[in-house]
């Protein structure tokens, strides 16, 4: 069980109110994706429901039960830490068994758990080495599986993956996605790398400087955004945003286009303009074009191959149902 | 990190350390103040009741007070003068390349594990004795009359004496600190052009500073209170008084309580004025 | 990366650094061959080095004139039974100041830093009379709490130091793993502060074993360490520089033994975080 509800949590440090009052509710079993820009007060957030910091106001429910004032070692979560925090000075073993020493676990049951959680993380040939002599990647196995073993009712992760260079940071992406399916367990997982929330997540909450923007599975925050922050901020490359007499024609302050939903034309395209920088991938190409009198870039992705290069004319035509129409406060028109 | 429970243990377990320092902090200094305003001659009548401030004026006008301050000052200036001096020289030439670095390092720093009491014996005895001195028979070698050194230079003496027993402290932190300092920096300033001296006056020096306030700072501490060292040498003739040396005597020597501990409040007040002026300076540097 | 250094500059280095070490050990050296020496070859003129008799009759002197047992013995428990109290006392306010800093945190520190400054002559007479209220005059159990008063602002300040390297991530996860207070400090905190623990150790240790204001005016016969035992010889009487010489080398050589082996160790936390 790990129904986690948050109910008018506020934090201030000081004078400086880094969460407003909010409300949030963790569904049993969800994996639920903190994302928003640096400084935005998602580990704050996660510290909270964790207990390693005091709310300033506001009640934490796990389960139903008023966890408010339980200290953290009572809330019965497990964390995951962006350093890892493994204890230097301990074995993997005594590192994957602290816990449940702490918690009185009998030797047997002990040892059960860590030659499980070792097999399912690779991590049995690595039992008697010290954090030290081990990968970032091994590393990090083994704080999750020092989580593992206590049985949580959720798992809350801080950044984990940041710390990893980009190959094994989605090999890690996928083997945390796997455990989820596996244990079905609730897992809070905080990261600023959008790509890890879109395919991470089964829900995900955008945050901007303490405040929920909008909660909302992948596809519904990349189909609906509710405002041009979370418009801007879910999917890449990010979406193209253009004020003026272009959006007023559309019948709003501000429209937005994927990069993805404009489609490179031979001629007659609705805008035109010049390619600046090309960015080609192989599957696909960005490119990023200039005097479209729109914007000052506009990001284009067209499919394969395309072979144009800086300088050249090009002609684009969005695709009209894709147009995200924004309202003066930057709210979404539906 | 800090939850409202982990403040408050926090407080409880800082509670230990601040009372007993508060307790060794206060008690002795009201004990000292009250004194201080008292004619209190243990061996002639004991407490002989108040007397205001006569005791404090007449610490302040006896002929020793101002000389004893002076020689306070320059033990404790001329002793960090030379121990960073020579501790920054030696620092670099111990962080050169060389054979037998680890003994080399043993060997300089020796002189801190030796108690203050021995060496100053050593010294008085074996080094500075004008007839059987190993520095007599030096002089003697060259065909030089030997000096007196405990009456005819009295202060230089001490110096040199309390500078050996500092000077592997200063040059061991000043080493550490220089085997610290990131190659490249250096070598970016050579790159820009910099000759072997710019670079230790504009790279070396400054990453050097927090390494000599903390010489400085604990130096000065200890130094503040050398007692052995004059106790077993000159015991405060010859000029070298030192503050701590006149009020020991005014205390144990002619067992007067009350001027000796007018002289401890003077002590205490000048401490504190060097010392404001140190954790003002060790503050700004200790914050990074 | 380094650059070839030539190893003409590799020998003027090494005979530069090796002559000023010499030097700055040769009083120790210098003692210590002259505590060998018969009192007659101690003062000879010109001074002789090695090429003399080596004898022990000073050793044998000065171990039947004075109890060293008794002021060797009366160092280790003073020196070691200050610094271990002290640690003691020490780690918890260490912790909080490290892990759980507040805006008067470095005030504290350097007030208690502060407290050093305090001249110990300056309350002689009050500890003193406060020793003799309580009995403490020349007892061990006297000068371990003065001695632990007087390093605790050091002991503090070191821990300090090293615990302000852990990082309080691997403390709050102790703390997400069920450890009590207690808990992670004893299985957490202190084990990873193994070697600064060991430095501080050490240090005051010898700090402690080489005090000579306190030791001297605060005990008599019963409770003298070494300094009073070595101090003794300053008096004429103790003139004859080969007994003087064997005498220090008996107070220093226990600890400079030390010293040397916990050299490395040592150095680290001499820094006082002052590096790095
Ligand atoms: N202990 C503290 N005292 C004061 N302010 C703090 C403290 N911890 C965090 N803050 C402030 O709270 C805000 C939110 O911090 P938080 O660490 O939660 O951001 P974040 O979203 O996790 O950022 P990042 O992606 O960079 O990790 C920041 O402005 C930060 O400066
Ligand atoms: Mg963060």
């Amino acid at each position: 069980m790990g129904r986690i509800t948050l109910d008018k949590v506020s934090k201030r440090f000081g004078d400086v109110e880094v969460i407003p009052p909010l409300d949030l509710t963790i569904e049993d079993g969800d994996f639920t994706v903190f994302v928003g820009p640096s400084g935005c007060g998602k580990s704050t957030l996660l510290r909270l429901i964790a207990g390693l910091e005091d709310t300033s106001g506001g009640q934490i429910r796990i389960d139903s039960q008023d966890a408010t004032h339980v200290p953290p070692a009572k809330r019965g979560l497990a964390m995951v830490f962006q350093s890892y925090a493994l204890y230097p000075h301990m074995s993997v073993r005594k590192n994957i068994a602290f816990p449940m020493k702490m918690a009185g676990v009998s030797e047997d049951e002990q040892n059960r758990r860590i030659d499980a959680a070792a097999k399912a993380l690779n991590l049995t040939d690595y039992l008697d080495r010290r954090p030290g002599q081990l990968s970032g990647g091994q590393r990090q196995r083994v704080a999750i599986g020092r989580a593992i073993v206590r049985e949580p009712a959720a798992f809350l992760f801080d950044e984990p993956l940041s710390n990893l260079d980009a190959a094994l940071r989605v090999g890690m992406r996928l083997e945390i996605s796997e455990l989820h399916k596996r244990l079905r367990t609730t897992m809070i997982y905080v990261t600023h790398d959008q790509v890890e929330a879109m395919t991470m997540a089964d829900k995900i909450v955008v945050l901007r400087a303490g405040h929920i923007e909008q909660v909302g599975s992948p596809l519904e925050l990349y189909r609906a955004p509710r405002n041009t922050f979370v418009a801007g901020f879910i999917g890449s490359p990010k979406m193209n945003l253009i004020d003026g007499p272009e959006a007023a024609r559309h019948g709003a302050h501000t429209i937005g286009i994927r990069p993805e939903h404009i489609d490179v034309v031979e001629e007659n395209g609705t805008w035109q303009g010049t390619v600046g920088v090309a960015e080609h991938l192989g599957s696909d190409t960005f490119f990023h074009i200039h005097n479209t009198g729109l914007a000052e870039t506009l990001t284009v992705r067209a499919l394969g191959e395309v072979t144009l290069s800086h300088g050249d004319a090009i002609h684009l035509s969005p695709r009209a149902e894709l147009i995200h129409k924004f309202d003066a406060q930057g709210l979404r028109i539906e | 990190m800090a939850t409202q429970s982990s403040r408050s243990a926090a407080r409880l377990m800082m509670a230990p350390a601040v009372i007993l320092l508060l307790g060794w902090m206060l008690v002795p200094l009201v004990m000292t103040l009250l004194f201080s305003f008292k004619k209190y001659l243990p061996l002639r009548g004991g407490d002989l009741g108040w007397v205001g401030f006569e005791n404090y004026v007449r610490f302040v006008t006896s002929s020793a007070f101002w000389p004893s301050v002076s020689a306070t000052l320059i033990i404790v200036g001329g002793v960090l003068i030379i121990t960073v001096g020579l501790g920054v020289l030696l620092a670099i030439l111990l962080n050169q390349p060389m054979w037998g670095q680890g003994i080399v390092r043993i060997l300089v720093i020796s002189p801190f594990f030796v108690m203050p009491t021995v060496s100053a014996l050593v010294w008085k005895n074996m080094f500075m004795d004008p007839v059987n001195g190993l520095f007599a028979h030096i002089w003697k070698f060259f065909g030089a009359a030997p000096i007196e050194w405990l009456s005819q230079a009295s202060m230089q003496s001490i110096i040199l004496i309390v500078s050996w027993q500092w000077l592997p402290f200063a040059t061991l932190i000043l080493l550490t600190a220089i085997q610290s300092l990131d190659r490249e920096q250096l070598e970016a300033a050579e790159m820009d052009g910099a000759a072997p001296l710019q670079r230790f006056g504009y790279v070396t020096l400054p990453h050097l500073g927090r390494a000599i306030t903390v010489v400085v700072l604990i130096q000065t501490i200890f130094l503040l209170g050398i007692f052995a060292e004059i106790f077993v040498t000159t015991q405060g003739s010859f000029g070298t008084r030192t503050l701590t040396y006149l009020i020991y005597q005014r205390v144990l020597e002619s067992q007067n309580v009350g001027l000796g501990s007018a002289g401890g409040v003077y002590a205490i007040i000048l401490a504190n004025i060097i010392a404001i002026f140190l954790m003002r300076m060790v503050g700004k540097n200790l914050d990074q | 990366m380094a650059r070839a250094v030539t190893s003409r500059r590799k020998i003027i280095n090494t005979a530069a650094a090796w002559t000023v070490g010499l030097l700055i050990f040769f009083p120790i050296l210098w003692t210590i061959l002259t505590s060998f020496k018969t009192e007659a070859t101690a003062i000879a003129d010109p001074p002789v080095f090695i090429g003399f008799d080596w004898t022990l009759e000073n050793y044998a002197t000065v171990l039947e004139r004075s109890d060293y047992a008794r002021f060797l013995w009366n160092s280790i428990i003073i020196a070691g039974g200050s610094t271990i109290l002290g640690i003691l006392v020490a780690v918890p306010a260490a912790w909080s100041m490290a892990f759980v800093p507040s805006k008067r945190t470095k005030d504290i520190l350097l007030w208690m830093l502060s407290t050093k400054m305090l001249p110990a002559v300056g309350v002689l007479y009050p500890i003193y009379l406060i020793f003799i209220k309580l009995g403490l005059l020349d007892s061990r159990t006297g000068l371990v709490i003065v001695l632990m008063l007087m390093n605790l602002p050091i002991i503090v300040w070191m821990l300090y130091t090293y615990f302000r390297e852990i990082p309080g991530e691997i403390l709050e996860a102790a703390r997400m793993d069920g450890a009590s207070l207690k808990e992670e400090i004893l299985y957490v905190l202190t084990p990873m502060a193994v070697p600064g623990i060991a430095s501080t150790l050490l240090l005051n240790f010898i700090l402690a074993w080489n005090e000579a204001f306190w030791t001297l005016n605060l005990t008599a016969a019963k409770a003298a360490p070494l300094t009073a035992f070595i101090a003794s010889y300053s008096s004429p009487e103790g003139l004859f520089y080969a007994k003087l010489s064997a005498a220090s080398t008996m107070a220093i050589v226990p600890i400079l033994i030390l010293g040397w082996f916990s050299q490395k160790q040592l150095v680290s936390g001499l820094t006082f975080g002052a590096v790095k």
